[in-house]
């Protein structure tokens, strides 16, 4: 690891894993709880559609993906509210509308795209240093949300429509909540791309559960998770040559699979 | 005559082109303690969403302490059924009952007060010694008093509760029904139940709820009002006069 930090993007990668891990590590927990997992699967497929319109309009992708990624956020927690739609099918649709318009607008674009497969399963060898700082400001963005907003955020998440009776403005936190994924989304899209986005959503946190019966904790142990799995499969792949999105996920599955064989106090299902 | 808390007039709500509760007026005061019985989806959990203008009827009106609904609901504790929540939620029997207070002033933490409600609330309740146990820990007439403490940290006026006795042991739905007799000194009571027995006993007030509501304000039903909500004769063994549901007949 120490020689291999020697190459710059070597330090850039292993900065852009710690900063994606702080906020899947929070928002995960979030996924995890509210099971909102395939709310959140829709949502990072659904920005693939901002990448294609990234290329497209010749503004960095990663730029794009912000706006197109709340947008979306936004549409799947509406949809299903104003139309007879069932929401599952809703985020189905969307997820994936943005999926094609993303490929659309990218075969629409003159020239070859060199780096689509990067997006959609992740190169966190090329985070540039200015997408560090795009990450960075994302980080404070949704620790200071969450610092803000933790008690009406648990509220929500436990029963949303109690929230709503005694009067917290439930819709309106839970779309924001989908914004703050999306941001995640954002984030980890460098790290091991759209499609496997859900993974270092929803293993981290998943993980954590098994230790904590509290949310605070829950969101601490599972930063330092997805640090450690983002970290490790990092080092696998540049020490095997191995594509390093998929070996994060793959390490994480693997650390997943063995701590539910560990008999645990929190006998609980996820 | 006490003051109404909660009104409704001729109110009707359709699902899609499924009528689910038609014409129901109700007029529930201070002190009250109502039991609404009636069949599995007769209506029940409906009426209590439309009182706290989660549903909007279709026609009719509702008026909660003589204002609208989405205005005054925060003065009632809502009880859920609490068989639907996920019993393996990462929270504490304590910050369940401190979401009672959550409204409280948005992006601010917790106050001293709140948290002086929140204890006194599960004192009540008498589940104090349990507040740092996850809430799945607890057995079902436990959570259901954790649920009643959470609404009751809100300050309410009125409860609304939501098939509170079911799932619930025998022994532990007497100690339950103690406990709602001795809310009801503060706050008037409503609780919907699709077990005739059980509330017949506690109750003050008694409606039957089949799409349609059959209300008397008073304790007694008429045979022919359970048999309409029920769709099918209904034969209730009478426990005595203190515990008389049906006039003589």
């Amino acid at each position: 690891m120490i020689t291999a930090l020697e190459y710059g993007f070597m330090v850039n990668a292993l900065a852009a894993s710690l900063l994606a891990a702080i906020a899947c590590g929070i928002v995960g927990v979030y996924v995890v709880v509210k099971r909102i997992v395939f709310i959140s699967g829709g949502i990072s497929h659904a920005s693939f559609g901002g990448i294609g319109l990234g290329y497209f309009l010749g503004i960095e992708p990663v730029l794009c993906v912000i706006p197109f990624g709340i947008a979306s956020a936004l549409a799947i927690g509406e949809v299903s509210r104003r139309t007879r739609l069932s929401e599952d099918s809703a985020i189905g649709i969307l997820w994936a509308m943005g999926m094609a318009l993303g490929i659309m607008l990218i075969a629409l674009t003159p020239g070859y795209a060199p780096d689509l497969l990067s997006y959609l399963f992740g190169n966190i060898l090329m985070v540039s240093r200015s997408t560090l700082w795009v990450m960075l400001a994302l980080d404070v963005i949704i620790v200071t949300v969450v610092c803000l907003l933790y008690k009406e955020f648990l509220a929500i998440t436990f029963d949303e429509e109690f929230a709503t009776v005694i009067g917290i403005p439930a819709h309106k936190l839970y779309l924001v909540l989908l914004c703050l994924i999306a941001l995640t989304v954002v984030m980890l899209i460098r790290v091991v791309g759209v499609i496997l986005v859900i993974a270092l959503l929803t293993i981290p946190a998943s993980v954590s559960r098994r230790f904590t019966n509290d949310m605070r904790k829950m969101m601490g142990i599972s930063i330092i998770f997805a640090a450690l799995f983002a970290i490790t499969g990092l080092y696998l792949s540049y020490l095997f040559d191995l594509p390093s999105g998929s070996t994060i996920v793959l390490v994480s599955g693997v650390v997943f699979l063995l701590t539910s064989l560990i008999p645990s106090g929190h006998n609980f299902k996820y | 005559m006490a003051e109404e808390v909660i009104g409704l007039r001729n109110v009707s709500v359709r699902y899609g082109d499924m009528p689910v509760l038609e014409d129901v007026s109700l007029s529930i005061y201070q002190h009250d303690f109502l039991g609404i019985i009636g069949p599995n989806g007769g209506g029940k959990t409906t009426l209590l969403k439309v009182i706290l203008g989660l549903v909007k009827p279709d026609k009719g009106e509702v008026r909660v302490f003589g204002g609208d609904p989405l205005q005054n609901r925060r003065y009632i504790g809502y009880v859920p059924q609490y068989s639907l929540f996920d019993h393996s939620f990462p929270i504490s029997v304590r910050d369940v009952v401190l979401t009672g207070r959550a409204r409280q002033a948005l992006f601010k933490r917790y106050t001293d007060h709140d948290r002086k409600l929140a204890r006194s609330a599960l004192e009540v309740v008498g589940m104090l010694a349990f507040k740092e146990r996850q809430i799945g820990r607890l057995s079902g007439g436990q959570q259901q008093r954790v649920f009643i403490a959470r609404a009751l940290a809100a300050e309410p006026k009125v409860l609304l509760l939501d098939e509170p006795a079911a799932g619930i042991d025998a022994r532990v739905q007497t100690e339950f029904y103690e406990l709602l007799g001795r809310l009801r000194q503060k706050m008037a009571i409503v609780m919907v139940s699709h077990d005739i027995t059980a509330v017949s006993v506690h109750v003050s007030k008694i409606a039957c709820l089949n799409r349609r509501l059959y209300y008397h304000d008073s304790k007694e039903l008429l045979a022919e009002d359970l048999e309409a909500a029920y769709q099918c004769p209904v034969e209730l063994i009478a426990h005595g006069i203190p515990h008389r549901v049906l006039r003589e007949h």
